[in-house]
């Protein structure tokens, strides 16, 4: 998948799990934790999602590093986690 | 003191039921079920609006649905009837749930149902019955659901969970429910409070070993552990898992733990886990994550929303490390998790550093002391030591 695609999928996956953050546009580079107050639930879902749409292993070690939007996407360009 | 000549008219139809200790009407949204089909106890009959969302409403008794008697946008007050509903169980203590479940003894939902029936006078015809029932609620759990079918209901979700006219959640209500509550338990209960420090490297460690080896979907997250800890703990302290009726006790037979979970934008509802003593982690796991899905987008059933028989808040990943928990009426006790956080610890005469986390306790003090609670959150340091026995 190329960038544009991963960065559309992840924004995709993210408004499945939190369907409120639709009322504004999500920052690519807003923490998503801290600034958008997801938990650890909304994160494992959206992570599910990620990992089920690429096929890409997301070991829970790395979350830390999917910290945004734009973190996503590099992560997931790297397709592994090296 | 209800007149059971009265109560003999309801026994062929289906009342709007109480869906929490100040509700006093429900406005009918759908009609789940048709006239003429028939449903088995705990199938959903209509769907109606409160506070908290829309709530599935699920029917008492196996019977064929009748005549509405209300219409879609009517409001109904609590005991009111909505549908003409025969009862196709003629002796309940021979009734069996479908699913051959056993029957294991008086289900506390039937006993919540009872004494509000005492204070609202409600019947769904169980009020003409000496001994209700003695049957366990089925709620699906025990269906064996796959992590996928709980990753669709997320994609099933309306797209916007705040509006109101969708069916979904206003939260200003919400949290008018909330205050009420709230503003009732402080007024009315008699809190203790205690708090324990407990070393939770040993369930920490486990869980990084168990997610390592699975895929997302079938991973836990640490307030399945911290639920299931407590709901296990809880079996030995019966007089913390029941309910407060006008002062006397009723303790609950099942534990079925009321998960509070956050709505980003400022609600809090606890629906409940039912049985979750009972519950494999992950099939904990599958009913937290659909739970939460349906929570945020108000879609709750009332089962959920009243059999809670205690409340468990978790602040999670991000928060303080003591949670001071405010009894939810009708409950007795209030059980709350800080946020894990690395610290000093003596293991062994030596000074490490360990994954802690602070659990803690409110007891409302007409109903059980603090040494039972104390002992209570003794016990479930020492559960959480054994993580494999979760």
């Amino acid at each position: 998948m190329t960038r544009d695609q991963l960065r559309t999928l992840a924004r995709d996956c993210l408004l499945e799990v939190a369907p409120d953050l639709a009322d504004e546009p999500i920052p690519e580079d807003a923490d998503l934790r801290g600034t958008l107050d997801l938990d650890s639930m909304d994160i494992l879902n959206w992570i599910t999602a990620l990992h089920q749409k690429t096929g890409i292993a997301i070991p829970e070690s790395d979350y830390a590093r999917l910290f945004s939007l734009n973190a996503a996407v590099d992560y997931l360009s790297s397709g592994c986690s090296a | 003191m209800t007149d059971p000549s009265t109560l003999k008219d309801k026994t062929d139809y289906f009342c709007m039921p109480s869906l929490g200790s100040d509700m006093e009407a429900g406005t009918l949204i759908e009609w789940v079920a048709q006239p003429g089909d028939q449903l088995n106890k705990g199938d959903v009959i209509a769907v109606v609006e409160t506070q908290k969302g829309a709530i599935e409403i699920e029917v008492f008794h196996p019977g064929v649905v009748g005549e509405q008697l209300i219409q879609v946008g009517e409001s109904a007050p609590v005991g009111e009837p909505m549908a003409r509903f025969k009862r196709t169980d003629t002796q309940p203590s021979a009734v069996r749930p479908h699913q051959g479940q056993p029957l294991v003894g008086e289900a506390p939902s039937e006993g919540a149902q009872l004494a509000i029936t005492d204070e609202d006078a409600i019947d769904n015809g169980q009020a003409d019955q000496v001994k209700p029932p003695a049957e366990m609620k089925d709620t699906g759990l025990k269906q064996g659901l796959e992590p996928e079918q709980s990753i669709s209901s997320l994609n099933t979700a309306p797209g916007s969970p705040m509006t109101k006219d969708s069916g979904g959640l206003d939260l200003d209500a919400m949290r008018q429910a909330i205050a009420a509550a709230m503003s009732r338990s402080k007024r009315e209960i008699p809190h203790y409070y205690l708090s324990h420090d407990i070393d939770l490297t040993p369930a920490s460690d486990w869980l990084a070993a168990y997610n390592a080896e699975r895929a997302p979907d079938a991973r836990l997250l640490m307030n399945a552990l911290l639920i299931k800890a407590a709901a296990l703990t809880l079996r030995n302290f019966p007089e913390l898992n029941g309910f407060d009726r006008e002062g006397r006790f009723k303790s609950s037979e099942s534990i079925h733990i009321g998960t509070a979970i956050a709505i980003r934008g400022g609600g809090l509802v606890a629906p409940a886990l039912h049985d979750a003593d009972q519950q494999t982690l992950p099939e904990l796991m599958v009913a937290l994550r659909d739970l939460v899905a349906r929570t945020r987008a108000g879609q709750l059933r009332r089962s959920e929303l009243v059999d809670a028989s205690i409340v468990v808040s978790s602040l999670g990943e991000r928060g303080a490390d003591r949670l001071f928990p405010i009894i939810q009426p009708p409950q007795v006790a209030s059980i709350g998790f800080g946020t894990p956080r690395q610290g000093a610890w003596v293991v062994d005469g030596q000074l490490l550093i360990r994954t802690l986390i602070t659990a803690s306790i409110a007891g409302d003090h007409r109903h059980s002391d603090g040494h039972r609670g104390a002992l209570f959150l003794h016990r479930l340091a020492e559960c959480l030591q054994t993580p494999t026995d979760l």
